[in-house]
């Protein structure tokens, strides 16, 4: 793209201005700069920073147009003139009837898709009874025990016409069949629907940890599903391979990046070695990324993912429709960001990064609220994070052209270097036997919390800044933001209607199709139909999951995995 | 030389994020003190039991699910049951002021919030520790 002459004339130039410069660099040792993730920022980008910038082949191959393979720029050719990101917010919390009300609050606020949060007890699959249930239902988000739960939620919303996602792994098929369920009882073909499922059990291992059965088993789970819905529910995304929890749990944009591909080949790979043909199931992926608060190097993180995503896709696992090489991501800022500190400030870091996501191209986005880190948020902060997306979307002018960005010197070299340090990470991870031995033996755990543990020194040594924390912080700081609590009660309402459901159900139904998922469970039949079976009789998510426990085991953390860094 | 503070961390209930707790394990033993990390789902039996097994000085739990108002006074409880009401008991997660203040008066000795640094909890613990010692010594 430049000439050599041209490059050769601006290395002269640049020692020339590099002496000029030096006057008002500070006197006695240079400051470095790094970004949030630890890779030091040089002072200027110029052409000769992008490697490779004087062929014109670079152009093609890491830059190219939006909507074109390898897709740098973006899935779509137009972006958001044609259609805006989807501002989805994630909401659940207390009895099925509360989540309902919110989520019809989002409805007429504008919100454009739904989003699930499940309890602790649902995402581990136990019925809001259990012993280990105790003190967690309903509280980091909305209790579900059988389908009649989910009937509630969805009571009044026509699902032919919202994309619902739902936050669930190690359950997911469980938590898909009782929303097929619901299309049942409202009419609605499958076909119809849209939405997407978490699913993503790998990450699960990684960060999150509300796993249930061994690695091996899970990812099982997971190909099953996706053959079913590759055949019955079309528009469904199976799988939303997730890097924001392996961010929030320390992890660099890098290591985000490198891990939640890692993951997502995994995936590709496990389907494909159970017969699955890639362009069948690859164009109903879909992915989740974290917006952390380093604004170019979130881009650049996204820029990069979807072009290696598109190169591998299509040189490694040989797919042949552009729908299979083209990265669909969703975002959530950074939830570890925010400090319970001056609150409100965290509705300024939020807008920076929601821009950032937009900037790199997302699908869709949620904002979180300026009180998450004190409770579930308020009604108010709800409102305000999205109203951060809307003026986003109508008042900046951010929407206005495709990919913005691009050509810049920084965000190139930047979206660069991402790409080759992921690949390094892929060749370690290649080298350690793969995606579960890595999780087996602990890698991944290792790597997080020595990023988690560096960040922290690097803010109590006062070399990173924390507004409100540890500089401008204000001393007698009273807490001016009304907080959510979750009643008590919520508790024993949701006791109660589990126990009228297992009274009131076919006990013979539901005790045979249990049988049945057991035999399915030893062979290496397809799990999905008998699981939507149990659910449409009523058999509750703890019996369910249950099952499958007995059959498969339980995942214990090694050793080596629990390793503080 | 004084003793080697020694502290159990755990988490119990289901809640799986464990940042906190490795990052606050991390600088408890580059504080110079034994850490016993028991890691994740532990019940309030387990946590109590093991402590009295490790021989603790103090237990520390980290809750980031809500539960804290179940899950908290469980343990005390525990440790009532077990005789264990010498060792410490603190924690920190995702825990409104009024909660805390409720917390505290029940007996637990400390919870620490968002963004409290980690030698805010060495502090804490060292001196808790070296008070609990020297009224000991008293007794």
């Amino acid at each position: 793209m430049f000439e050599k002459s041209f490059l050769e004339k601006l290395r002269n130039k640049l020692s020339e201005w590099n002496k000029a410069a030096e006057q008002f660099r500070s006197q006695k040792s240079l400051p470095r700069f790094f970004t949030i993730s630890g890779e030091e920022i040089d002072e200027l980008y110029t052409p000769d920073k992008v490697k490779d910038a004087d062929r014109e082949e670079y152009y093609w191959d890491h830059i190219g147009l939006p909507g074109e393979y390898p897709y740098t720029r973006g899935v779509h050719h137009t972006m958001y003139r044609t259609r805006l990101w989807t501002m989805r917010q994630f909401a659940g919390m207390g009895t099925p009837r509360q989540t309902n009300e919110r989520f019809k609050y989002i409805i007429k606020e504008g919100g454009t898709g739904l989003s699930t949060a499940f309890d602790l007890p649902t995402l581990m699959g136990y019925d809001s009874d259990h012993p280990r249930s105790l003190g967690e239902v309903g509280k980091c988000g909305v209790a579900v025990d059988t389908l009649a739960d989910m009937e509630i939620i969805f009571d009044g919303i026509d699902l032919a016409k919202v994309s619902t996602s739902m936050t669930i792994n190690s359950p997911a098929s469980v938590l898909m069949a009782m929303y097929l369920g619901v299309a049942e009882k409202q009419g609605v073909p499958f076909d119809k629907l849209r939405g997407t499922l978490q699913n993503d059990i790998l990450k699960e291992y990684i960060a999150q940890k509300e796993f249930i059965y061994p690695p091996r088993p899970s990812v099982r789970l997971i190909t099953d599903m996706m053959a079913y819905c590759t055949k019955h529910v079309p528009q469904w995304n199976t799988i939303s391979i997730s890097g924001y929890h392996i961010r929030e749990a320390g992890a660099t944009a890098v290591q985000e990046l490198a891990f939640t591909l890692a993951d997502g080949f995994e995936y590709i790979e496990a389907a494909i070695a159970g017969g699955q043909d890639v362009d069948e199931f690859a164009p109903r992926l879909s992915f989740f990324f974290n917006a952390h608060s380093d604004f170019f190097e979130e881009i650049a993180k996204y820029r990069a993912a979807r072009r290696i995503y598109a190169k591998r896709m299509k040189n490694k696992y040989k797919a042949k429709d552009p729908r299979s090489w083209m990265l669909r991501f969703h975002t959530q800022t950074a939830g570890c960001s925010l400090t319970a500190q001056q609150p409100e400030n965290n509705i300024v870091r939020v807008t920076s990064q929601a821009l950032a996501a937009v900037l790199g191209g997302t699908q869709s986005l949620h904002t979180n609220s300026m009180d998450e880190t004190l409770a579930l948020p308020s009604e108010k902060a709800v409102r305000i994070a999205l109203r951060t997306q809307q003026i986003i979307a109508y008042e900046t002018g951010v929407a206005n052209t495709v990919d913005p960005l691009a050509g810049s010197y920084f965000i190139e070299a930047m979206t660069d270097k991402m790409e080759v340090e992921a690949e390094k990470y892929f060749t370690e991870i290649e080298r350690r036997g793969g995606v579960i031995n890595c999780i087996e033996e602990g890698f991944f755990q290792r790597e997080l919390a020595k990023s988690a543990y560096r960040f922290q020194q690097e803010i109590e040594k006062e070399e990173r800044v924390i507004v409100g924390v540890n500089k401008y912080v204000m001393e007698d700081e009273k807490l001016e933001i009304p907080v959510l609590k979750i009643d008590q009660r919520v508790e024993k309402e949701q006791y109660a209607f589990v126990k009228k459901i297992r009274q009131e159900r076919d006990n013979k139904a539901v005790h045979e199709n249990l049988e049945k998922l057991r035999a399915v469970a030893r062979s290496k039949e397809n799990t999905f139909e008998v699981i939507l079976d149990c659910v449409r009789v009523y058999a509750t998510l703890g019996e369910i999951c249950d099952v499958l426990r007995e059959e498969w085991g339980e995942h214990v953390e090694s050793a080596s995995a629990m390793q503080v860094s | 030389m004084a003793k080697k503070i020694r502290v159990l961390l755990a988490k119990p209930g289901l809640d799986g994020h464990d940042r906190g707790i490795k990052v606050v394990a991390a600088a408890f033993r580059d504080a110079g003190m034994e850490v016993i990390y028991t890691g994740l789902r532990q019940t309030p039996p387990m946590i109590v039991e093991a402590a009295i097994q490790e021989d603790v000085d103090a237990i520390g739990i980290s809750i980031l699910s809500g539960a804290h108002m179940t899950l908290f006074p469980a343990i005390l409880e525990e440790m009532k049951k077990r005789g264990a009401g010498d060792i410490l008991l603190f924690g920190g997660g995702i825990i409104p002021e009024d909660d805390k203040i409720a917390l505290e008066k029940m007996g637990v000795a400390r919870i620490f919030t968002p963004g409290a640094p980690t030698e805010e909890a060495i502090d804490f613990l060292q001196k808790a520790v070296a008070r609990k010692s020297s009224d000991e010594k008293i007794m």
